[in-house]
């Protein structure tokens, strides 16, 4: 944060703070009304909370998209919902043509592996080929003009797919995966009052082990040591012999398989494909990098499953309506601002505050 | 040896560009469009264009210039290597059915890329139309500068009114324009400067008077403009109106101050709401008061929401604050059309009957009567953004937008002058949205997404950042043409999201780019 000259009042400040806390004091009069008419019982909040969970877990993987690029380029990848919406794309052909085959049926867990592979493989190189094409020769550029242009190519890709593939809605097929007896992605069992859709589990797990893999390879091997180091200082990496060019690439190309993967997993429960569908989780998931603070990766999994939770059980517990899902995120992403530029877990930004 | 990988490698780019504008149907779309009528259609001219664009290409490449033979060679090959790839395009069409992926990959696809004549002896048309055109790009590449800018400002000529007639230009009129504007603009290159000095000269002695003529005349072309084009081009120049008010709205944020600001649409849709509530008899609060009373209430209350907006985002650095901005765009969307605040807006059927506004017993209704009030909209936040600009307001602002932390230890209150920005910016949106409540009657929160933000944005870029010209010639170029071109309606978006991102490469000035931005380059040059 910017450290500023202290007036007698600092009336900016005032104000901010008093927003802020008129929307903390709403939201704990809402709870407690809610909790005091008692009109939703636990399994509600017990089916949400798994919800929140599987939703959450898709906008931390795509969340990392962003903070891995934000962590080494300082710039906003406007366009990696885009990415996102380009392998879940893909991948329908894959799993449409399984199948019309029958193969899908027949052999669910391989098919549905291929699927995902060929999601995250288009979603990178979509992401190579925009990095290359679009960014790399904007990287001495003022801020402004690769914000710019990643906007530019968000919408260029939502109108080619639209171009390319046809205005109609896409639907994934249903997929049914049984093991032990239990259909563990098509199946609803009810347990004592509850809906419980095994799936939510299945993208929830799917998501953290991504996420531990993840965190493992910046970690452990070379390639990710590679990556710190050009996120601390790119000059000083390139001296050390890294080879800065290679290393974003491979940046973008994480988080555009990250991105794939959530893709696929995301349609295999909320089903329809549109060339618009990369808007909204692209701007939550941006909301959720923000949430657990932007380049730091294991708050953008934090982040991620707070938003995911927020989002669903926040309508309920504040007695808003559900249309208002939407704007929870954004309150969320403003009072995150407010009260804490860096996120919860970032130290990074205020230290590089470029 | 590296002349034809050259060659080839252009010949793979441009072929891939080619194939791609052909899958996402746009060949197809621009069949029936005819630019010399029975020679040239769009569709011809853009493959044409493509072979010629690989043949200049390889030849700008080329390190020696030696060999006219062979670079002509080079050029055709080129074209040539280009337009196979749309023949393999078109035989794979053809021999399998692509349509349940590929929408555009169409019988209709094959006829077009074949240029009607069929498989296989198109594939020979279409070749042969790529070693022309290839062979004519290199020509192009060794032909004088002057003849090349002469010429292709005849061809661009041939090529607007060909497409403005719908029917193409008779072959006989469209040689006899392309010679005419040619050698037009030979003699003003010639000629030109010498007029123009004596112009100016006289100008230095009759200042006063000289001045006085041409506002006459440009005021008396925008005055009687409506009386002239009909009532369909002058809803379309009332729309570019809008547009570029509030444009010149945007301009102040993200020009000026540098805040890249991406829910303008929510000040716009703040202005259409207010003047809805005020004006409607059918709104929810059954005021019903005059425009005149409604528009200054819709300014007041955009530059308030963009002064609330602005406090708790203006201390974010500028990409969270674009983002910030764009959700605070949607929750505006999302509010005017939820159930919630249905009794008061009126939800997903709006607010109807708005009535235009009354000037002492005349209404405005058709679109020639909103072209007044649009024009003094216009000329209003012109001049408020010319005195701004050129003010200690304006200069704070290109400081911030240079440097915040220098801007702020040469004693500048950062927030004052940002939310500054931020409100007068919104203010002119408010105007916007209040004129267009009022000119279309009705306001639905289906008007209001996000793509009109990014319109806006795209239009300020494309004209010139900053730069008062550029946003209005942008808003004619990406509001105006558009509108016109209907069979490019379908390719507006992709386009725009081309044009930033090649706009941000190639040209991030903008088309007429403001004064100051091109003293400061030259400054940085100097420098250097």
């Amino acid at each position: 944060m910017r450290r500023r000259a202290a007036g007698p009042i600092d009336f900016t400040k005032l104000v901010v703070s008093g927003i802020g806390v008129a929307m903390l004091v709403f939201v704990a009069w809402r709870i407690v009304l809610t909790a005091s008419e008692g009109t939703y019982g636990w399994p509600t909040y017990a089916s949400q909370i798994v919800f929140g969970l599987a939703q959450g877990g898709i906008y931390a993987l795509i969340a990392l998209g962003y903070t891995l690029v934000y962590g080494i380029l300082f710039m906003i990848n406007f366009a990696h919902g885009e990415i996102f919406m380009g392998g879940t794309y893909i991948g329908f052909f894959v799993i449409e043509a399984f199948a019309e085959s029958g193969f899908l049926q027949t052999h669910p867990l391989p098919a549905l592996l291929i699927t995902a592979l060929t999601a995250m493989l288009s979603s990178v190189v979509l992401a190579i080929g925009l990095e290359r094409i679009a960014y790399r020769p904007l990287r001495k550029a003022p801020r402004l003009v690769p914000l710019i242009t990643a906007i530019g190519a968000s919408l260029f890709l939502q109108y080619a797919f639209r171009g390319l593939f046809g205005t109609g809605v896409k639907v994934y097929p249903d997929t049914h995966l049984y093991i032990a007896g239990i259909d563990l992605l098509g199946g609803r069992y009810d347990l004592g009052g509850v809906t419980v859709r095994p799936i939510y589990f299945v993208v929830f797990l799917l998501a953290v082990a991504l996420m531990l893999a993840l965190w493992l390879f910046v970690q452990k091997t070379k390639m990710g040591k590679a990556m710190r180091a050009v996120a601390e200082d790119k000059d000083t990496a390139a001296l050390m012999g890294i080879n800065v060019d290679r290393v974003i690439v491979m940046t973008f190309a994480l988080g555009a398989a990250l991105a794939g993967a959530a893709g696929v997993m995301y349609a295999l429960y909320n089903k329809q494909v549109t060339h618009t569908m990369g808007f909204f989780p692209g701007i939550k998931a941006f909301t959720a990098a923000v949430l657990g603070g932007i380049g730091n990766i294991p708050g953008a999994m934090l982040g991620g499953f707070f938003l995911g939770l927020a989002e669903s059980t926040f309508p309920t517990l504040l007695g808003l309506d559900a249309q208002l899902k939407d704007v929870i995120a954004f309150s969320l992403l403003v009072l995150v601002l407010i009260f804490r530029p860096t996120g919860i877990l970032g130290e990074v930004l205020s230290r590089r505050k470029a | 040896m590296s002349d034809l990988r050259q060659s080839l490698r252009t010949a793979t780019i441009v072929g891939s560009v080619m194939v791609f504008v052909a899958l996402i149907g746009a060949l197809t779309a621009f069949a029936d469009e005819p630019i010399v009528s029975g020679v040239l259609t769009l569709t011809q001219l853009i493959l044409l264009l493509g072979a010629f664009a690989a043949g200049y290409r390889t030849e700008s490449g080329r390190r020696g210039r030696e060999g006219a033979i062979l670079s002509m060679g080079l050029g055709a090959l080129s074209g040539a290597a280009a337009m196979a790839f749309l023949g393999v395009l078109a035989v794979i069409v053809d021999l399998v059915n692509l349509r349940s992926v590929l929408v555009n990959a169409t019988p209709a696809l094959v006829e077009v890329l074949t240029l009607d004549r069929g498989l296989p002896a198109g594939l020979g048309v279409l070749l042969a139309v790529g070693v022309v055109g290839g062979a004519l790009g290199a020509v192009w590449n060794r032909i004088p500068g002057w003849f090349r800018r002469e010429l292709s400002l005849g061809g661009a000529a041939v090529l607007l009114i060909g497409i403005l007639r719908g029917k193409g230009l008779d072959p006989w009129a469209a040689a006899g324009l392309l010679a005419a504007i040619t050698l037009g603009a030979y003699a003003y290159s010639s000629y030109g400067s010498s007029i123009l000095d004596g112009y100016r000269r006289f100008e230095r002695g009759n200042e006063s008077m000289t001045r006085l003529v041409l506002w006459t005349v440009v005021a008396a072309v925008l005055l009687l403009l409506p009386q002239v084009l009909g009532v369909y081009a002058t809803s379309v120049v009332d729309l570019v109106g809008l547009y570029a008010l509030m444009g010149l709205g945007l301009n102040i944020v993200v020009g000026y101050a540098g805040l890249l600001d991406l829910g303008y649409v929510a000040f716009f849709t703040i202005g259409a709401y207010v003047t809805g509530l005020l004006t409607s008899p059918a709104a929810s609060t059954h005021l019903g008061l005059s425009f005149w009373v409604a528009w200054p209430v819709a300014l007041a209350a955009a530059a308030t929401a963009g002064a609330l907006l602005g406090i708790p985002v203006l201390r974010m650095r500028g990409d969270y604050l674009a983002i910030v901005t764009l959700g605070f765009g949607e929750i505006i969307r999302i509010l005017v059309m939820s159930d919630a605040l249905k009794g008061i807006l009126g939800g997903a059927q709006g607010i109807i009957e708005i009535p235009g506004p009354v000037l002492g017993g005349f209404t405005f209704i058709k679109p020639q009567h909103f072209y007044y009030l649009i024009l003094l909209g216009c000329l209003a936040v012109v001049v408020v953004s010319r005195r701004v600009s050129d003010s200690r307001i304006g200069r704070a602002w290109v400081a911030i937008r240079e440097d915040e932390d220098v801007a702020e230890a040469t004693g500048i209150n950062l927030v004052r002058y940002k939310l500054l920005a931020f409100s007068l910016g919104a203010s002119f949106s408010g105007i916007g949205g209040a004129i267009f409540a009022s000119w279309v009657h009705a306001v639905f929160p289906n008007s209001f997404t996000l793509l009109v933000s990014i319109n806006i944005l795209s239009l300020i870029i494309v004209g010139g950042i900053g730069s008062i010209p550029g946003v209005i010639l942008g808003a004619f170029v990406l509001v105006g043409l558009p509108e016109i071109l209907r069979e490019f309606a379908d390719f507006r978006m992709i386009t725009f999201g081309a044009l930033l991102v090649v706009m941000m490469l190639a040209r991030p000035e903008g088309l007429w780019p403001a004064k100051q931005r091109r003293r400061e380059l030259s400054a940085d040059t100097l420098e250097a």
